[in-house]
């Protein structure tokens, strides 16, 4: 009987697999564009290590955005918890009550109170995480606005030359008019997104903790049947997910050198569109790590794409949404024709994958 | 045998708002032997069960391994203790890999060592003969295999005590016994099985003991060799059994037969099931027969347009009509009671009631509402005709049973007044009990003038229900089986033979 239900073994890539080489392509594609488009400035190579240099908090956010979206959450107060700690790094260091670290472990510090905060909220007390980590914004938002309302910046010297310290590669680079040869430069707050990208790479895909992120963000309820811990794993997500928001602030000062109310403003709502555009999924569970900074440079390159073309802000914000809409809908053709009965149902034979595994709640009893 | 016993649980009790599920349940494990636990749905198996393997806690009694007395707070606890469970949902995760699925939870380790783990998972897979490979996504594996592999975790763990709880209700015949030549390595190896089936003659086949349920209480345990099936089935439903014998089938009468309420040509769907051409009658129950994935549930699927419709025509009491989703389906008189209960048919969250009028209100229109008097009244009627077990009428329909579940699902549909209603797999994961009285709606419905069709995984049931097999194998129907003709061997020679 067996023989007339063949079940082989087949070689099919992964979801996230899948979806972060499409989100390879489309930044390929995009960046493939630009440089079609506006090839005097794109094909810089400093216009490229620019997105990281003048976007290094972002990246970082998106990081931590990337870790509790693979556990099926969402953080969105990592934008002004970014912003809270730029001013208050800002003050410590303009007061002259902390040296550098100082501020560093000041950043770490409230990013982790707000981590700890929002993880004991949503896993142990079971609270949806979009309602805890609004309450956690506005909490941010208020603290920012109360430490100081004008913009501040940091004049410490050690401060500022950290700020302008510059790593040049010397055999990249362009020649300039007169002749002379310019190496392309990255700041400081890039090797702290290439160490991260690395840490969180590593962690997702070789440690428990990552692999059980996994798991709980795929089904929450297999994964407890797993032996897994899942709340303490979500609690965990978040706790990250703060700190590096907290270390984003840090980036954010570092780049800017200035506190100011509107430091961070809407970095969560970037953060969660880059991510899809990254390939990792809103329900959890599916997505790389890697993911995250390209999908951060696809935003960013559409970014500059529409800037470059010489568009009105607002029509910017219009295109940007409209491809977004584009990419979250090509994302659920995807799955679906992948998933679901009855979109594959449309495809020709050899596209034809097996059945679904349905639904695979186990609460019933009796 | 050996009667060292591994697991003991005294005076178990417990409670859930307004139903009591096990009231002074004591079981007893042995080394090395196969345990069947029995009862109809809503006895307390699964929660019996829960409670070993640390999901739910008790609210008294004392459960003792090897002597002493332990308490479990979480399923890692129990896994620690040597208790793997194998549910009848599989608890796993579709997105991560076969290795992973069967590793993952268990070690202590920072890291993971992939190539370690996909060795060893590799090993195991090959020694039980599961076609699959270790770093394949699982979504990508079919639930029979899923399943499979939900058991060489619970294999892999070295547990002392094995809970398979429905493990073969997604198996085809063949399947089943490599999982029960597994089961016997493991009892050899001194394995203690607590094993839950609806299927009886997988219970004489393999358990060595039996305990039954039966609304939460121990009836008691018994031999298999010392219990008749037929006292069995007395005991899980504890009442004489005369009913079960005594159902005859309605022979649909000669004037009805004339009058087709549904005839489909060359019909064919997108779920790849060969253009076929099916007809029903007034009053008649027919149904498709044929192995797990031969096509039966295709075939009706595109009777109702539950997938896309790519050819044929359709004509309902004789007129043409054109059905392309399932609201037109449902517009001209059809109804459809899904395989899949868990994601296709009952709405997890919404009441009892809800569920039940959902298919009136669908049809009615969502600008009309029922009023809230009329759909109680609605629901009241069909909990009573049907004998749904629930607390209230606002009950989450997600912590009624199985077969609970089921009813309202019927009763949604027999609210609609259908007059050609397909019930796919009705009695799957369902106790004999109900089943008896499932099989036994059907008769009346159709007696009354309702046309049916019956699918079920068991041929039995579906001898004893339709008056009317279509035979498929391979996406195909390959023949037609009535009156006397219509015998379990004739079913398998036609399966064996068909489309040569």
């Amino acid at each position: 009987m067996g023989a007339l239900n063949p079940t082989k073994p087949k070689a099919r890539l992964a979801n996230s697999t899948l979806l972060f080489i499409i989100a390879g392509i489309i930044f390929l594609l995009m960046y493939g564009i630009a440089l079609l488009t506006f090839p005097v400035s794109f094909k810089q190579f400093q216009t490229f290590f620019d997105f990281f240099n003048l976007n290094a908090a972002l990246f970082i956010v998106t990081l931590g955005m990337c870790i509790v979206m693979i556990g099926g959450g969402i953080d969105i107060s990592v934008g002004a918890v970014c912003g809270l700690v730029t001013m208050a790094c800002a003050l410590l260091l303009e007061s002259g009550a902390g040296n550098i670290w100082g501020a560093f472990f000041l950043a770490l510090g409230i990013g982790l109170a707000f981590g700890l905060m929002h993880g004991y909220l949503i896993a142990y007390l079971e609270i949806q995480p979009f309602i805890i980590t609004l309450a956690g914004m506005f909490l941010a938002q208020g603290l920012l606005t109360t430490l100081h309302r004008e913009p501040l910046n940091v004049t410490r010297p050690a401060f500022v030359a950290l700020r302008s310290y510059r790593i040049e590669i010397p055999w990249l680079g362009t020649v300039n008019r007169l002749g002379v040869f310019i190496p392309c430069e990255i700041r400081p707050g890039v090797i702290v997104v290439v160490v991260l990208v690395v840490l969180y790479a590593i962690m997702m895909k070789w440690t428990r903790f990552g692999r059980n992120l996994y798991a709980v963000g795929g089904n929450r309820q297999s994964a407890r049947m797993l032996g897994i811990n899942v709340k303490k794993t979500i609690f965990f997500s978040y706790v990250l997910c703060g700190l590096t928001a907290g270390i984003s602030g840090f980036v954010f000062l570092l780049t800017t050198g200035a506190g100011n109310i509107g430091n961070g403003s809407l970095y969560e709502m970037k953060a969660i569109a880059a991510n899809v555009m990254g390939g990792i999924l809103l329900n959890g569970g599916v997505g790389n790590l890697l993911g995250a900074p390209i999908g951060t440079l696809t935003l960013l390159t559409i970014n500059e794409l529409i800037r470059a073309a010489g568009v009105q802000s607002n029509l910017q914000a219009i295109v940007s949404g409209l491809l977004l809409y584009l990419f979250i809908v090509l994302q659920s053709i995807v799955m679906a024709l992948r998933g679901r009965r009855q979109f594959k149902l449309a495809l020709p034979p050899w596209l034809k994958g097996q059945r679904p595994p349905g639904e695979q709640a186990a609460g019933n009893q009796g | 045998m050996q009667t060292e016993i591994i697991l003991k649980m005294e005076g178990i009790c417990k409670s859930f708002p307004g139903v009591r599920a096990l009231h002074n349940v004591d079981f007893v494990l042995r080394k090395g032997e196969i345990h069947a636990l029995m009862g109809e749905n809503g006895a307390g198996k699964s929660t019996l069960t829960k409670i070993l393997n640390g999901v739910y806690e008790k609210d008294a009694g004392r459960i003792m391994i090897e002597g002493r007395p332990v308490h479990f707070k979480s399923p890692q606890d129990a896994q620690n203790m040597g208790i793997g469970t194998v549910f009848q949902e599989i608890a796993l995760c579709p997105n991560l890999t076969v290795a992973e699925n069967m590793f993952i939870g268990r070690s202590r380790d920072v890291f993971v060592n992939w190539k370690q783990m996909n060795e060893k998972a590799a090993a195991m897979l090959r020694s039980l003969g599961i076609p699959a490979s270790p770093t394949q996504e699982l979504a990508s594996c079919s639930i029979a295999v899923q399943q499979m592999i939900a058991i060489a975790r619970a294999v892999d763990m070295d547990c002392k005590i094995l809970i398979l709880d429905e493990p073969t209700s997604s198996l085809d015949e063949d399947e089943v016994q490599k999982l029960f030549a597994l089961m016997r390595e493991l009892k050899a190896r001194g394995v203690g099985i607590i094993f839950i089936t609806h299927f009886l003659d997988q219970v004489y086949a393999i358990s060595d003991r039996i305990t039954v349920l039966r609304n939460g209480e121990l009836i008691g345990e018994y031999l298999t060799a010392e219990l008749p099936q037929i006292e069995l089935v007395a005991k899980m439903m504890g009442k004489a059994l005369s009913d079960v014998s005594a159902m005859k089938k309605q022979e649909p009468s000669k004037s009805d037969k004339r009058v087709p309420v549904f005839a489909a040509k060359e019909l064919s769907s997108a779920a790849g099931v060969k253009p076929f051409d099916f007809t029903i009658h007034k009053g008649e129950v027919n149904g498709f027969a044929g192995l797990l994935g031969s096509g039966r549930s295709e075939s009706v699927r595109a009777i109702f347009a539950a997938d896309k419709i790519t050819g044929g025509e359709v004509k309902i009491n004789g007129k043409r009509v054109k059905i392309r989703t399932p609201l037109h389906a449902m517009k001209h008189g059809i109804g459809y009671l899904p395989e899949d209960r868990k994601s296709e048919g009952i709405i997890d969250e919404l009441s009892v009631r809800d569920n039940i009028i959902l298919a009136l209100q669908v049809m009615k229109g969502f600008f009309k509402p029922l009023a809230r008097k009329q759909a109680e009244e609605f629901a009241n009627q069909y909990i009573k005709l049907l004998d749904i077990k629930t607390p209230s009428l606002d009950t989450p329909i997600k912590s009624l049973s199985g077969g609970n579940q089921q009813k309202v699902i019927l009763a949604r549909w027999l609210l609609t007044h259908p007059m050609y209603l397909i019930l796919d797999e009705p009695t799957r994961g369902i106790d004999v009990g109900t089943k008896v009285e499932i099989q036994k709606l059907v008769l009346k419905l159709a007696a009354d003038g309702m046309s049916l069709t019956f699918i079920s995984s068991e041929i039995d049931e579906m001898l004893r229900v339709c008056s009317r097999l279509i035979v498929m194998k391979d996406r195909e129907i390959v023949g037609e089986l009535s009156g006397e003709n219509m015998t379990e061997q004739n079913v398998m020679h036609m399966i064996a033979q068909g489309g040569k």
